[in-house]
């Protein structure tokens, strides 16, 4: 969390923007609608916060009031509590103050949107983080037309393409069928939010037992309650004998890989699912047997795409790898900038969420 | 190309060295032979020399992308690696193709004969024509770059459990001067070759740091202690009436030490010395960095020879009279050497490195406590009934370096890492006091944990003061205890100093940069090699 808006705040090379921001301006407590008095994902306590999803450094307790998707809230909810919390439809359309909000897919995670603020016909759109392509689980992406597109690029460089998840998927299985081959666990980290609920409807329909960490289950326990369909799992406990599920998948939180609780899965393969194992470095610095390269965040492709469809003349970018995007930008003739955040993506360590 | 990029996945994504040699030798007994004698060339370091500069490849990469150049350089620092990022920004394959990996590096051999243009055109048809992991392959190739973690001695068991013939033997036949464009598949490993084997040498035995205190090896009277000396480990042969001389990166380098042709006067015919060589004058040697002056160059001029003579110092037998000899006790093969050293002219480039006398293991430490200053790195220990082994073994042959030299000194750039360490910072210059100022004294990339590393890498992004390129300044805070081996003048240098094989020895979260040592304090340990700059006293044994 700190390490980007360090990153951010620090003075430096290329243009930070500085414009007056008319609808959106950062406060040290976060993105701010003077029209509407409130802020969108604030990193420090404020009295009305608007989430566009419940990943730890866009969704922070604290908050007076909180705003978010009904299908996003349940597990916003669960993460941080008793929290007065409202809700809000996709595309409804909510006045606050002087400003008319509302909420688009943003195709991250189940519930996550992108937040449209318009105020005096001024049409500013924060992308939260998204994702452009299908999942088979979250609401899909809907590029949402406006004057000032505020994006995340966490994989802002050419470096990162995805392939497609189909592609992905298999690749997974043909692991785990491995594993299985040889009566070992595979063990795949994965974020508990979304991510691991993402794997779970591309290999549910595999017939192998799929286990989860508590964390995970937790999650998923969430999201079935509001009536999201996911493949049946079986929650690892301490009573758990990995012995009754041989050749399962397993999945877990990538920090609990290499823990005192894996360890009772023994020979187990190890596996990692995010975008950062497109990168050998990445992928041989953590350790894990394999690197899938899986991510819910968009690829240079997808923000370009994305950026293009909005129509937006105004892209100011929030985290990743924001300098060289927004040089990019500059150079593909957009009015673009940088503003500092708190926020954070997906971290090549993976232990955040 | 398909077949050796599958084998490349299959070894990089294991640390199992039985899983390694497994794929290796399935592959070393299924595919063509000229892709086979190419796999165990790159596989022992034969790689052949860059075909084409980084600066041109990142140009017409970036070119091919549709990318400015600015943004392929931002990406490589983010990779870590030139041949990855390159892969990674092309668009996909238009061609499909499967030309073996022979076939590739026949057309990079090639490349180096063609002009600009056409080189260009040649690559660009490649890159084109391969997808993942078989472009990347490919670039690690243009570029001289390749490696994978398979050391030769799991690349020899491999290859003998693929061909069925013994792995000493095998061992011994890729040693030397060869490359796929010189032999084949046949003469290599198969064939019976006698002219190949006169100037053929013995895999180097190679020794571990001891663990612990010495004690834990038993009695005294088991073991030969000799000298480390910091030189080059060298074979030194004489066979039917010529000369060979071998370092132990397998480099012929016969020539470039002219002064030990005398091997082939004094030695007799099938004799076979292990030892080091080294820069030696006025009867001791010279350091290591006068060494340095004879290792680059191909002719030697009088002038050279005369200042910075060279010296093979000869510990061990390995063949004698033609006869291999490994097998037998060390005690007796020492005799040996003894003996046949005794037999060359005193004073001349043919020497016995001595045996160190020691009635116990203190004895052996206050030997060993004064090894710099016979300009040695510590001393060796050998079992003296033990067999010449092949590869670095444990439990017979152990080196007992000195403790390193010390400097606390002060984190003033970084830089990201190559390769895994891509995104995190891990190559740190360091600087030590001069009155008020801080001057750089050296670099160092190893020594510390990753864990270490994520938590500078944290520490650097927010306390960066300035960006050059991929290096940042980062404020004068952190201190870190750097060993060295050795220190030198050196005008080359802004603190006038030079350090061999800096690292990070410890991350002084204790020390303020206000108590990092002076440059001054570099300076004494000139003057007196025995004295740290870091700790308080003698360092000793």
């Amino acid at each position: 969390m700190r390490r980007r808006r360090a990153e951010c705040n620090r003075p430096g090379p290329g243009p930070r923007y500085s414009r007056a921001m008319s609808v959106l301006s950062v406060t040290e407590h976060g993105l701010y609608c003077p029209a509407g008095d409130f802020y969108i994902d604030p990193w420090a306590p404020v009295d009305r916060a608007l989430i566009t999803h419940g990943h730890s450094d866009h969704a922070r307790p604290g908050h007076r009031r909180y705003l978010a998707t009904d299908t996003g809230a349940p597990v916003i909810r669960h993460r941080l509590g008793a929290i007065a919390l409202e809700t809000i439809r996709y595309a409804e359309t909510r006045r606050i103050g002087a400003a008319m909000v509302s909420f688009h897919p943003a195709g991250h995670v189940p519930g996550s949107a992108q937040i449209r603020v318009e105020v005096a016909g001024e049409v500013w759109v924060v992308s939260g983080d998204y994702k452009p392509g299908p999942d088979g689980l979250s609401e899909p992406f809907e590029p949402v037309p406006c004057h000032t597109f505020i994006s995340e690029c966490t994989f802002g460089l050419p470096v990162f393409r995805w392939r497609p998840q189909a592609q992905v998927m298999a690749e997974i299985r043909d692991w785990w069928a491995e594993n299985a081959a040889q009566g070992q666990a595979s063990l795949l980290g994965a974020y508990a939010l979304g991510k691991a609920q993402r794997l779970l409807v591309g290999l549910g329909d595999s017939g192998g037992p799929i286990l989860t960490h508590g964390a995970i289950e937790a999650t998923c326990r969430v999201m079935r309650a509001q009536g999201i369909a996911l493949p049946d799992t079986v929650p690892v406990t301490p009573e758990t004998d990995p012995r009754t599920h041989p050749g399962a998948l397993v999945l877990a939180p990538p920090s609990a890989l290499g823990s005192t609780w894996a360890r009772r899965f023994g020979q187990a393969s190890t596996g990692l699912a995010s975008g950062w194992m497109a990168l050998r470095g990445v992928r041989r610095r953590r350790a894990a047997d394999r690197g899938f390269v899986l991510s819910d965040h968009a690829d240079w492709d997808g923000l370009n795409a994305a950026i293009r469809a909005t129509g937006a003349e105004r892209v100011l970018m929030t985290h990743g790898y924001t300098g060289p995007f927004r040089r990019w930008l500059a150079e593909q003739g957009y009015d673009a900038g940088i503003v500092a955040t708190a926020w954070e993506g997906e971290t090549t360590e993976g232990d955040a969420e | 190309m398909k077949r050796f990029a599958a084998l490349y996945t299959a070894l990089d994504r294991t640390t199992r060295t039985t899983a390694k040699v497994e794929a290796l030798a399935a592959y070393l007994a299924e595919a063509p032979e000229p892709d086979r004698l190419w796999t165990v060339a790159l596989l022992s370091g034969r790689r052949p020399r860059r075909a084409v500069t980084a600066t041109r490849l990142r140009e017409w990469a970036a070119e091919r992308a549709g990318l400015p150049l600015w943004l392929f350089e931002d990406c490589y620092p983010v990779v870590g690696d030139l041949a990855e990022t390159i892969a990674l920004v092309l668009p996909p394959p238009a061609q499909d193709s499967d030309l073996s990996l022979s076939a590739r590096m026949t057309d990079i051999l090639a490349m180096a004969a063609m002009d600009e243009p056409a080189r260009k055109a040649a690559i660009l048809d490649a890159w084109d024509s391969l997808g993942g992991t078989e472009r990347f392959l490919y670039t690690k190739l243009l570029t001289g770059g390749f490696r994978v973690g398979v050391s030769q001695t799991l690349m020899t068991r491999a290859l003998a459990r693929a061909t069925g013939q013994d792995e000493a033997e095998l061992a011994h036949r890729l040693m030397g001067d060869w490359t796929p464009a010189t032999t084949s598949w046949q003469t290599l490993i198969e064939a019976p070759d006698p002219a190949a084997a006169l100037s053929r040498p013995y895999p180097f035995y190679l020794a571990y740091q001891i663990e612990g205190p010495p004690e834990a090896l038993g009695v005294p009277a088991d073991w030969i202690a000799e000298y480390k000396w910091d030189g080059i480990r060298g074979q030194l042969i004489a066979r039917g009436g010529v000369h060979f001389l071998w370092s132990r990166g397998e480099d012929l380098i016969t020539d470039r030490f002219p002064e030990l042709a005398v091997a082939r006067d004094f030695l007799p015919a099938g004799t076979v010395l292990d030892g080091e060589i080294l820069a030696w004058k006025d009867g001791r040697p010279l350091p290591f960095a006068a060494l340095q002056t004879r290792i680059g160059r191909k002719t030697v001029s009088k002038r050279l020879l005369a200042e910075t003579p060279a010296a093979f110092v000869a510990y061990d037998l390995l063949e004698d009279g033609g006869t291999d000899i490994r097998a037998r006790p060390l005690a007796e093969r020492r005799a040996r050497v003894e003996e046949i050293i005794a037999g060359v002219p005193p004073g001349g480039p043919l020497r016995l490195s001595p045996v160190l006398p020691f009635d116990d293991w203190q004895d052996l430490a206050r030997t060993r406590g004064a090894a710099r200053a016979a300009e040695a790195e510590g001393v060796m220990l050998k079992r003296a009934d033990a067999p010449y082994l092949a590869g670095r073994k444990k439990g017979d042959w152990w080196k007992w370096k000195l403790d390193p030299l010390t400097v606390d000194a002060v984190m003033i750039y970084a830089q990201a890492g190559h390769g895994r360490r891509a995104t995190l910072y891990t190559d740190f210059t360091f600087a030590v006091r001069d009155g008020e100022a801080l001057v750089p004294v050296t670099k160092a990339y190893s020594g510390l944990t990753d864990a270490e590393f994520r938590e500078i890498t944290a520490w650097v992004r927010k306390n960066t003061l300035q960006r050059f390129g991929p290096v940042r300044q980062v404020a004068p805070e952190l201190v870190f205890e750097i060993a060295f081996e050795g220190i030198r003048a050196s005008p080359r240098h802004k603190s006038g100093l030079a350090l061999r094989f800096p690292r990070m020895a410890r991350w002084r979260r204790d020390k303020p940069a206000a108590e990092a040592n002076t440059l001054d304090d570099l300076k004494a340990l000139l003057e007196a090699p025995d004295r740290d700059a870091g700790s308080e006293g003698q360092r000793g044994a």
